[in-house]
């Protein structure tokens, strides 16, 4: 069985976002590192596999990404995956969301076949939620996205969907595209032993040639959407902060809601 | 004037209040069409009130073909109705199927999409979009520059206006492949009405966190009183106090009210993400360092379990 993990490198939540001037976000201005939520489809895929322990499970992390990018690749591995795949190219530089499901669709054929493709719930910085939808439609396959328990028995998948209207039991067989939510349960960290073994870990690494898709097909100059504007939010200016003092507090807030015409 | 399709979100029918917020955005852009995937007979009901908020056409596609199947089959019959009216724009609600619906459609369309939309407005060669990105740290201004313009929008992003459309009823007859039909809905288990407003449609919201030490009465009374949605963080719904639809922040709801209050929550960068663009913002801790109070337009340090239900006293008073 063969499980690719889509995991994306993001530049790091804490630290200050910017852009370029051509409106795409500046991936050099802060570290970046495997989105976190990408590690919750590692975990899930790492467990499928502990799983199945009398079967042949091979998982392989695959991120589309700039040299760096291989940071996240390099951690999926330290986790407990079996090898990588990092797609490079300075063609794919300002890709949208279209684009970068074309790249990760051709990437999961070479790499495959897959019978599951696991990804995270959303982008950390981009965060749109639309890469697994989109890879599912390119590969023509079923997904089961959103998943706050996953199952997996012989060639059936089975999750649980928090939907905004009901909660929903969705099942499909393999092959399959995935995507787990953050209440799938806790990543592991790295141990010693998994860094160490993932310095031996093979990573190939693709070009858009390699995948036959022309350069043309992606990057920022196709996108099928641009950004004209960004504009930083003011700061909020903090407010009034009082204590609690002989419940003073109660009083205090009812009259803010009431100069705020709130009640 | 073109048409601009809107995708309904209902439950059996019953048309959900963001769909109204999308048919007073299409107006800015066009003649506003809805496109009602349901059952037959539901559809009537529906177009009643789809026409009251302007729609001037609406596709019936019977869903009896395809209904138990999840996202893949509303994105064909979709493409099927744009492909036979060749719209300006489709708008679609912002929740997680809308948007895969969307993304499955821009790929079969070959059309830009853009997700998460505050604001959508007639621009020069398109509609021109408004998005809060990076946990609301920056606005951008977007637009679609290839096909037909994909366009998901929040909950809350326009007030939907009343105004009268003929709402013709016109059923399409649309052909799902069996590809689209394998990702299998085998339980569905509706939520349970809480008798509150939607979360991410509500005015104003209550949010508890880890501080509520598991007792949400005096936030849900504070959230009565102020007929408020009930918001929690991670933590909250982590512990099990409240269930996971409760939860606000970039793993949970992204809400943008009038009022945000936020009772025992520090203030964590996720959970800001979700809220951080309500227009007012208070919060009750105990302590003072909290980061939530970086954010805030009025705090209290304090005991929620005291402040909150004295609160709850005054807002009764002062309404009754
Ligand atoms: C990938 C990822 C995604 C996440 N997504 C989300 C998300 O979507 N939403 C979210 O909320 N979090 C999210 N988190 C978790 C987030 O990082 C924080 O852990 C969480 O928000 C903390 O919740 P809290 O503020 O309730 O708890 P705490 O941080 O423990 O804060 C509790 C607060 O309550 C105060 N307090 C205690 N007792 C009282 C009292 N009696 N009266 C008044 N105040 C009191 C304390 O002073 C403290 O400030 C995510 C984390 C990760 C890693
Ligand atoms: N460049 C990328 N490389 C690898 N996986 C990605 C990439 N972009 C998106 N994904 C996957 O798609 C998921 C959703 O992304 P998004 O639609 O951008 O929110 C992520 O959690 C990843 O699993």
């Amino acid at each position: 069985m063969n499980i690719v993990v889509c995991v994306k490198y993001v530049p790091d939540a804490s630290g200050e976002v910017a852009f370029e001037s051509d409106n795409t976000v500046d991936r050099t201005a802060t570290d970046g590192l495997l989105s976190e939520l990408d590690e919750y489809a590692v975990e899930q895929a790492l467990q499928v596999k502990e799983k199945r322990e009398d079967e042949e499970v091979t998982v392989t992390a695959l991120c589309v990404g700039p040299e760096k990018a291989a940071d996240a690749v390099r951690k999926a591995l330290q986790m407990g995956a079996d090898q990588g795949v990092h797609v490079l190219d300075d063609a794919i530089a300002g890709s949208d969301a279209a684009a970068t499901s074309l790249v990760l669709a051709e990437a999961v054929k070479k790499a495959g076949p897959a019978d599951l493709v696991m990804c995270g719930m959303a982008s950390t910085d981009g965060g749109m939620s639309v890469v697994p939808a989109m890879l599912a439609e390119r590969l023509g396959l079923p997904q089961v996205t959103f998943a706050s328990v996953l199952e997996t028995q012989g060639d059936q998948v089975r999750i649980k969907r928090d939907g905004d209207v009901a909660t929903e039991v969705v099942g499909a067989t393999m092959p399959v595209v995935v995507s787990v939510t953050d209440q799938t349960g806790e990543a592991r960290y790295p141990s010693f032993k998994g860094i160490m073994a993932a310095k031996k870990k093979p990573v190939e690494t693709y070009s858009l040639a390699d995948l036959g898709v022309e350069p043309s097909q992606v990057g920022l100059s196709v996108a099928w959407s641009a950004v004209e504007e960004t504009t930083a939010r003011p700061p909020r200016t903090a407010g009034e902060v009082v204590p609690d003092e002989d419940g003073a507090g109660a009083q205090a807030l009812a009259d803010f809601l009431a100069s705020k015409k709130f009640i | 004037m073109s048409e601009v399709l809107v995708l309904v979100d209902h439950v059996d029918g019953a048309v959900r209040k963001p769909t109204f917020e999308l048919l007073t955005i299409a107006r800015r852009l066009g003649e506003p069409s809805a496109v009602f995937i349901g059952a037959a007979d539901q559809a009537a009901a529906a177009a009643e009130s789809l026409g009251k908020y302007g729609a001037e056409k609406v596709y019936a596609v019977d869903d009896a073909q395809i209904r138990g199947y999840l996202v893949a089959p509303k994105a064909e019959a979709l493409q099927q109705v744009a492909g036979q009216v060749s719209p300006a724009a489709i708008l679609i609600s912002s929740t997680a199927e809308g948007k895969e619906v969307a993304g499955r459609l821009a790929v079969k369309l070959e059309s830009g999409l853009i997700t998460d939309a505050t604001d959508v407005q007639a621009g020069e060669g398109g509609p021109v979009t408004t998005q809060s990105v990076f946990a609301g740290n920056y606005t951008v201004t977007a637009k679609v520059t290839q096909g037909t313009p994909i366009i998901t929008v929040k909950p809350n992003s326009a007030t939907p206006e009343e105004v009268a459309g003929a709402a013709a009823v016109s059923e399409v007859a649309v052909t799902v492949s069996d590809a689209a039909k394998t990702a299998q809905i085998i339980a569905s288990q509706p939520r349970q009405a809480t008798g509150r407003p939607e979360l991410t449609e509500a005015a104003i919201v209550v949010s508890g966190g880890r501080g509520t030490g598991g007792n949400f009465e005096p936030v849900e009374q504070l959230a009565d009183s102020l007929g408020a949605a009930v918001g929690a963080s991670r933590a909250a719904v982590d512990s099990g106090w409240v269930p996971h639809t409760y939860q606000v922040g970039q793993t949970g709801k992204t809400v943008s009210p009038q009022l945000y209050v936020a009772a025992g929550i520090s203030g964590a960068i996720q959970h800001r993400a979700g809220m951080q663009t309500s227009k007012t913002i208070i919060a009750v801790n105990k302590d003072e360092e909290a980061p939530i109070f970086e954010l805030v337009d009025f705090g209290v340090v304090g005991d929620l379990h005291a402040v909150l239900p004295a609160l709850t006293e005054k807002v009764t008073a002062r309404k009754g």
